[in-house]
């Protein structure tokens, strides 16, 4: 395979696949999963890119990439474990009340 | 790389992706994903990155599942482990529709645009990532780190705060001293 189309076509399905869970999933947890997918779909992005360039850039920023996509998940589940203290539920519609 | 390995990789991916997103039992999506980030571990291995192989599957696989895990179980309202997971009905259908309209534009887009980079000319070494980490990208790589700690620290305190002291217990007088008096 020489063309790197068929690699961005797939990584295209699965960020649409996880902008199709992010906005029909009611669970904090489940809204968390599908934004990894998405962040998953970006990585393929940039190592594929890296490969067809030749160029290292794109591992490093997928290593960063990476990196902030952990340091997201932490603090998510931070949030959502407090979402569910306060509300014993981690649906997002009760979100709004983690204001005060 | 070669085409039938990669159509065999990429249907993987793309159904475990679709049981992430529809299963109904949360602790189900949880694994669906880890067999995600797997196979895309194996992808990077096709696209001949092996060090983010092994970093997907160290921080992914090993690191984000078990947090994940972690957060459905500290989070469930049932006993055993089927957690509800439903989509509700209202959004399925926008949802669908938006996604939809999503790959169509960008897939467009990819099958388009005509100069895209003409095949792999070499493999690129864990050593020149290495280099390039410690010498062109340093600032970006030493204030990622600060930002892990802050995301760290951050965690503690957001998931420490309780809120009206519903469920707050003094953690000092959970354990009584020595010669203290156990009262109820």
């Amino acid at each position: 395979m020489t063309s790197i189309a068929p690699v961005l076509l797939l990584s295209t399905a699965l960020f649409a696949i996880g902008i199709y869970g992010v906005l029909s999933r009611r669970n904090a947890v489940g809204i968390l999963i599908s934004v990894e997918l998405m962040m998953n779909a970006v990585n393929i992005n940039l190592v594929a890119f890296s490969r067809w360039h030749g160029h290292h850039l794109g591992q490093v920023f997928a290593v960063f990439a990476i990196a902030l996509t952990v340091a997201e998940v932490v603090v998510g589940l931070a949030l959502v474990i407090l979402l569910y203290r306060s509300q014993k539920d981690v649906a997002v519609d009760g979100a709004s009340a983690l204001k005060h | 790389m070669d085409p039938i390995g990669f159509g065999i990789v990429a249907a993987c991916l793309l159904l475990s992706a679709m049981f992430v997103v529809s299963g109904k039992n949360l602790v189900h999506s949880v694994l669906w994903l880890a067999v995600t980030l797997a196979t895309t571990a194996v992808l990077f291995v096709m696209l001949a990155a092996p060090f983010l192989a092994g970093i997907q599957i160290l921080l992914y696989t090993g690191g984000v599942i078990t947090l994940m895990l972690f957060g459905v179980m500290l989070t469930r309202r049932h006993e055993g482990v089927m957690i509800e997971n439903e989509s509700s009905p209202s959004r399925r259908l926008p949802a669908a529709f938006t996604s939809a309209l999503l790959f169509g534009v960008v897939a467009g887009a990819i099958r388009k645009t005509e100069n895209f980079p003409e095949g792999p000319p070499r493999q690129v070494s864990t050593q020149e990532i290495g280099n390039s980490f410690l010498t062109e990208h340093l600032l970006a790589f030493e204030v990622l780190s600060i930002l892990l700690l802050a995301a760290m620290i951050g965690a503690i305190v957001v998931a420490r705060k309780m809120d009206h002291g519903q469920e707050r217990r003094p953690v000092r007088s959970r354990v009584p001293r020595a010669g203290e008096e156990l009262t109820p």
